[in-house]
C-alpha cells in the first residue's frame, strides 16, 4: 500500500534526484549548440593550432589544451608523492596528537580560496622561482628542453607547482583513509615474519591502498583540471607552445575566464563555447577514470584483504 | 642444545588500566606441543604476542618480566625485534595471506632475510609446503593468488610461510576456530609431524581440542598462570579448583 503521502515523497526526491542528470545534459547541450558554429567552423584545427587571434578570427586552442594537461599532470607528480608520504606519516608514524595536527592541517589547506593561492602565487611564488631557481635551472636548460628559454617568473612551472600544493590536501586526505583501512591483519603478517616497520608499510600497506591512492590522485587531477583562477595569476596567459615549463603558457579555463566577459562576437563566443566543451569532457573523461579506481577499491577487488 | 626452550618469568603486561598477564612464570617444553587455554579475556593471546613482541607498538603496554628464548633475554630493549620473529614464527585466528601469490606468500620470509636466488627460494617454498602438508594440493599453482585457496589450505599457506624462516617456536593463535572439522583435523595432525623440531604454543578455547592435539597444557585464568601439566594428567586429574571448574564447564 503506497498512501498519498509517500507517493509526495517518492514525487519530491525523484524530482530532486533527476536535477542532477538534467544539469549536466543541460550544460553539454548548451555547449554543444553554442560551440556548434566553432566546430564546423574550425574542425580540428580547434585542438591541432596554437594561433588565438580573435581580431583575425582564427581560432586554435592547441596551447591551452596541453598547458592545461601539462601544468595538471606535472602537478600531480609533485602532489601524488607527498601527498602519499604526509598520509604514511599522518597515519603509520605520528603519535595520536601529532596524527591529528596533521590531518586538520592539511585538511585546512583545501578551504583556502582559490583567489588566496592565486595572490600567493603571483606575490611570492613567482618572484621566487625568478630569483632563485630559474637561474639555477638555467644550465641544465642546454641539455634538457623542458628548461631551456627565457624565464620571466609567470610560467607552466609555477602553475604546476600552484596547483600540487592546491591538490595536495585532496591526495592526503584519500591517501590517509585508504591507508588506515589496510587491514591489521595485514600489517601483523608481515611484522611477523621479520618485517621492520618499513618493510611492512612497504609490502603490506601501500600495495593494499594503492587502488584508493590512485583514485585520489585521478580525484586530484580532476581538480587541477579545471583549476581557474589561481592558474590565470600565475601562467601568463600566452598561446605559447615551447616545451619549456618556465616559459608563460595558458589552460583552457584560464583563456575562458580572460576572454568570455568581452568577446568579440559571435565567432569568438562559439570557438570559447568550443574551448569550454573541450575542457568538459577532459575533466569528465578523467573523473571517470578516477571512479573505476575507487570504486573497485570499495567493491574489494583492490588488494585490501576479502572479507568473509 | 639451548634451541627452542622458551620461558616465562615472572612475565606482567598492561595495556594502560588493564592488566592482561600478571606475574606468569611458564617453562614451555621444546620439542612439544604445549596448549594455552581459559576463558576469553584470560591473557593467552596477550601471552602469545609477549613472545614474539608484537605488540610492542601498542599505547600504553607496559611490560616487565622476562620472555627467554634458548640463553637469550628476547624481552631486553637490544633485542633484535625483527630478528625475533624470524625464530618465532606466528599463525593468527583468521588467516591471513597477502594478497599475492603462494609462491609470494611463503618466499616472503626468506627474501626478507635477504635470500635472492631464484632456485634456493624455490627450494625453501618447497619444502616449507611440503613441512604444512600443502604441496600437492598447490604444486600446480604456485602463481595462484593465494586467497583463492579455501580457508584451511590458505592458514596451512600461512603455517608454511611461518616455516619457511625455519624457526625454533611457533605460535598459533586459535588457528582452528574458523575452520570445520576436517581442515581442523588436517591442522593438528600437521603440527603432530611439526613438534619433532619445533616448539609450539597453541592458544585455544577449544577443551577437545586442547586434549586430543597437545602434549602439556597450561591454564590460565585473569590473568594468571593456573597449572601447567602434562595434558593427559591436567583433563584427568586438575590439581586447582579453577581448572577443574573450567573442564567441567563451571566458567563460562
Amino acid at each position: 500500500m503506497i498512501g498519498a503521502g509517500d507517493r509526495a515523497w517518492r514525487a519530491t526526491t525523484g524530482l530532486a534526484a533527476a536535477v542532477i542528470p538534467a544539469a549536466l545534459l543541460l550544460v553539454t547541450v548548451v555547449l554543444v549548440v553554442g560551440a556548434w558554429p566553432a566546430l564546423a567552423d574550425a574542425g580540428p584545427g580547434l585542438v591541432a593550432s596554437r594561433t588565438w587571434d580573435p581580431g583575425r578570427g582564427t581560432f586554435g586552442a592547441g596551447a591551452a589544451l596541453v598547458g592545461t594537461l601539462l601544468t595538471s599532470l606535472l602537478a600531480v607528480l609533485v602532489a601524488a608523492p607527498l601527498g602519499v608520504a604526509t598520509a604514511v606519516v599522518t597515519v603509520e608514524l605520528a603519535g595520536p596528537r601529532l596524527s591529528r595536527v596533521l590531518a586538520a592541517l592539511s585538511d585546512l589547506l583545501a578551504a583556502v580560496p582559490s583567489i588566496v593561492y592565486g595572490l600567493w602565487g603571483a606575490a611570492v611564488l613567482v618572484p621566487l622561482l625568478r630569483s632563485e631557481l630559474f637561474p639555477r635551472l638555467k644550465p641544465l636548460g642546454r641539455v634538457i628542453p623542458l628548461l631551456a628559454g627565457p624565464a620571466y617568473g609567470p610560467s607552466l612551472l609555477a602553475a604546476a607547482l600552484l596547483l600540487a600544493l592546491m591538490i595536495l590536501p585532496y591526495v592526503t586526505a584519500v591517501s590517509r583513509e585508504v591507508i588506515a583501512a589496510v587491514p591489521r591483519s595485514q600489517r601483523e603478517a608481515a611484522l611477523a615474519l621479520g618485517a621492520t616497520r618499513w618493510e611492512m608499510l612497504r609490502d603490506a600497506v601501500l600495495p593494499g591502498a594503492r587502488h584508493g591512492i590512485l583514485g585520489g590522485v585521478a580525484l586530484a587531477l580532476g581538480r587541477a583540471l579545471g583549476e581557474t583562477m589561481a592558474v590565470t595569476m600565475v601562467i601568463g596567459n600566452r598561446h605559447d607552445l615551447s616545451w619549456s615549463l618556465l616559459s608563460p603558457g595558458y589552460t583552457l579555463s584560464s583563456l575562458l575566464a580572460n576572454e568570455f566577459g568581452e568577446a568579440s562576437g559571435d565567432r569568438h563566443l562559439a570557438a570559447l563555447m568550443a574551448v569550454a566543451l573541450l575542457l568538459l569532457v577532459v575533466t569528465l573523461l578523467v573523473n571517470a577514470v578516477a571512479r573505476g579506481l575507487v570504486r573497485s577499491v570499495r567493491s574489494g577487488r583492490s588488494s585490501l584483504e576479502v572479507a568473509r | 642444545m639451548t634451541q627452542g626452550r622458551l620461558s616465562t618469568v615472572g612475565l606482567t603486561v598492561a595495556f594502560g588500566d588493564r592488566t592482561a598477564l600478571r606475574d606468569v612464570s611458564l617453562v614451555v617444553p621444546p620439542r612439544a606441543i604445549t596448549a594455552v587455554m581459559g576463558p576469553s579475556g584470560c591473557g593467552k593471546t596477550t601471552l602469545l604476542r609477549a613472545v614474539n613482541r608484537l605488540d610492542d607498538g601498542v599505547p600504553g603496554m607496559v611490560r616487565t618480566g622476562e620472555v627467554r628464548l634458548g640463553d637469550e633475554e628476547v624481552t631486553a630493549p637490544a633485542t633484535d625485534v625483527a630478528g625475533l620473529r624470524r625464530r618465532v614464527g606466528m599463525v593468527f585466528q583468521r588467516w591471513n595471506p597477502f594478497p599475492r601469490s603462494v609462491f609470494e606468500n611463503v618466499a616472503y620470509g626468506p627474501r626478507l632475510a635477504g635470500l635472492r636466488d631464484l632456485a634456493d627460494l624455490r627450494g625453501v617454498v618447497e619444502s616449507s609446503l611440503r613441512k604444512a602438508a600443502l604441496w600437492e594440493e598447490v604444486r600446480d599453482r604456485l602463481d595462484a593468488d593465494a586467497r583463492t585457496l579455501s580457508g584451511g589450505q590458505q592458514q596451512r599457506l600461512c603455517i608454511a610461510r611461518a616455516l619457511a624462516n625455519a624457526p625454533e617456536v611457533l605460535l598459533l593463535d586459535e588457528p582452528c576456530s574458523a575452520l570445520d572439522p576436517g581442515a581442523t583435523r588436517r591442522i593438528e595432525e600437521l603440527l603432530f609431524e611439526l613438534r619433532a623440531d619445533l616448539t609450539i604454543i597453541l592458544v585455544t578455547h577449544n577443551l577437545q581440542q586442547a586434549a586430543r592435539a597437545s602434549d602439556y597444557t597450561a591454564y590460565l585464568d585473569a590473568g594468571r598462570l593456573v597449572e601447567v601439566a602434562p595434558t593427559r594428567l591436567l583433563f584427568t586429574n586438575p590439581q586447582d579448583p579453577r581448572t577443574e571448574a573450567y573442564l567441567t564447564g563451571r566458567v563460562a
